[in-house]
């Protein structure tokens, strides 16, 4: 079924009383939107990024969200064709965007209130590092340089907490410390 | 107890729980990234293997001992049909040749899935209506991996999941239904519409994906930002999930005092066709049998409800392969062999 106002096809179906008139309407995402109505979550991601991209058109005194992630390099308009992020990143890169989309799919839920890994601060210091790591480790094994890169494989290996994780142990590795 | 049907013993969908009349089963899911690699879908095939790597050795140290590790990249189709049909994981999950794998606990309750869309899904899985001991069960195996993996977590965001539908406690909380009533009675659109209406996906059978034309519907929650997961978890049991349950009894009592010859004539048509085919399609055989089973949890025919349910397990075609390696190959063999299979189990 169309939606009332435009070709796409409709995703909400209300029966809307007004004056003690029962009307029943069929929307699209975006109408749907328009009309204040809730979207199906089962669906909105792709929809709802039509509506914001073109909400967000021409209002230069925003923060302008990144054309692509630092981190992976997708570009927002993969993640609207495919509705995947590539990586923790962009969950930064994308903002504001990003976080009017999280909003409108998880129904107004603005920020995580449930559990967290005990020590999420350290957590971000050895993510920091190893990613350092893993791009030396990358460059050497592109250089050939097989020593440093099994070097580079064993410092990576000794970050994971299970293998140890002593104070002072993160900072005294040839790379020296996290930034 | 020959080989094949201990295997089947053990899985979770063949077995009655709480409230089985209308819920087959429950399961807990959360979603878990690890920190410092892309996700899975952006993941080149070293980092996959990395993720793998990882995990794995998280996975054994961590977690309760005697987890079976399934390298699904390298397993058989009929073993990777087997894990869909034990609802262990997703048919694009099982269908794809990257790395990923399945670990898995003796009972089958606890499994973990690696590299499908997130890094990590931490499941627990129970027949019947059991969503507190699947939620423990999988808090547990988060904890017991808390000081093994880095996770991917936001300040304001929480746990960083591929999809941002998934994103903040990355739980799913879900219930697989059994709603023949509410099909019958065409009332089951309403109920799908204020599913939609209360953030609740409505699946089928195999979940994501899957059509819901049969009368077993997966519903789960939406939304997973701004409640904690204690919260969710409430909300779909004290609320959700017994509305529905409610909904799909009142259908029932509605079909015995208003139509119950009708009723009578559907459930003892479903057992005499059962009773009598020499062959059987799976769709068919699971729509007839889901009339035998709510005929038999309103009493009306004298068949245990729970061989039904471990019926609908067993028919399956890579369950029954299992169960019948004499069967010949080809889809007439299949039909004839799941006949065959249901009038002995029936009779």
């Amino acid at each position: 079924m169309k939606c009332d106002h435009c070709e796409r096809p409709a995703v909400v179906h209300e029966h809307l009383i007004r004056k003690g008139v029962i009307r029943e309407v069929h929307l699209c995402a975006e109408h749907a939107l328009e009309a204040g109505l809730a979207v199906p979550a089962a669906q909105p991601v792709a929809e709802v990024l039509l509506h914001i991209a073109k909400s967000t058109q021409g209002d230069a005194a925003r923060p302008r969200a990144l054309a692509s992630c630092t981190g992976c390099g997708v570009s927002f308009a993969e993640f609207r064709k495919t509705g995947t992020l590539g990586c923790p990143a962009c969950y930064d890169c994308f903002q504001p965007m990003l976080g009017q989309v999280i909003e409108r799919a998880q129904a107004g839920g603005t920020a995580h209130v449930g559990r967290a890994p005990k020590a999420a601060a350290e957590v971000e210091l050895r993510r920091v590092r190893r990613e350092k790591l893993m791009r030396e480790l990358d460059s050497a094994v592109t250089a050939e340089q097989y020593e440093r890169a099994a070097r580079l494989r064993d410092e990576l290996s000794a970050i994971a907490p299970d293998a140890g994780d002593a104070p002072g142990r993160e900072a005294s590795g040839p790379s020296g410390p996290a930034r | 107890m020959s080989p094949a049907s201990s295997i089947i013993d053990v899985a979770a969908l063949a077995r009655l729980g709480p409230e089985p009349d209308v819920v087959i089963s429950s399961r807990v899911r959360l979603a878990r990234n690890v920190s410092g690699l892309p996700f899975v879908n952006r993941a080149t095939h070293a980092q996959r293997h990395e993720a793998l790597r990882l995990l794995r050795k998280a996975v054994e140290r961590s977690v309760a001992p005697g987890l079976a590790w399934l390298e699904l990249h390298g397993a058989a189709p009929r073993d990777r049909t087997l894990l869909v049909e034990r609802h262990l994981v997703s048919r694009h999950f099982a269908e794809s040749d990257a790395p990923r794998a399945l670990a898995v606990s003796p009972d089958e309750r606890t499994s973990l899935m690696v590299n499908e869309e997130d890094h990590l899904r931490i499941q627990a899985l129970q027949s019947g209506l059991a969503l507190d001991s699947c939620f423990a069960a999988a808090c547990g195996v988060d904890d017991a991996l808390a000081g093994a993996v880095d996770w991917a977590f936001h300040p304001r965001w929480g746990y960083l999941t591929a999809c941002p539908t998934n994103v903040g406690c990355g739980i799913r909380i879900s219930a697989m239904l059994h709603l023949p009533a509410l099909r019958m009675t065409r009332e089951i659109e309403r109920v799908q519409n204020a599913a939609k209406d209360l953030h609740l996906a409505v699946r089928g059978y195999y979940g994501e994906g899957s059509v819901t034309d049969a009368d077993f519907f997966q519903v789960s929650n939406q939304t997973t930002l701004g409640s904690t997961e204690e919260a969710l978890l409430a909300e779909f049991r004290d609320v959700v999930l017994p509305r529905l349950v409610a909904y799909e009894r009142e259908a029932r009592q509605q079909l015995l005092t208003r139509d119950r010859m009708m009723l009578e004539d559907r459930v003892h048509r479903a057992q005499a066709t059962l009773g009598a085919a020499r062959l059987l399609a799976h769709d068919e055989a699971m729509r007839l049998l889901s009339r035998v089973r709510l005929g038999a949890a309103l009493g009306l025919l004298p068949v245990d409800m729970a061989r039904v349910q471990r019926l609908m397990l067993e028919i399956q075609p890579a369950h029954l392969s299992l169960l019948r390696p004499d069967a010949g190959v080809g889809d007439d063999a299949e039909r004839s062999v799941r006949a065959d299979y249901v009038r002995q189990a029936l009779s």
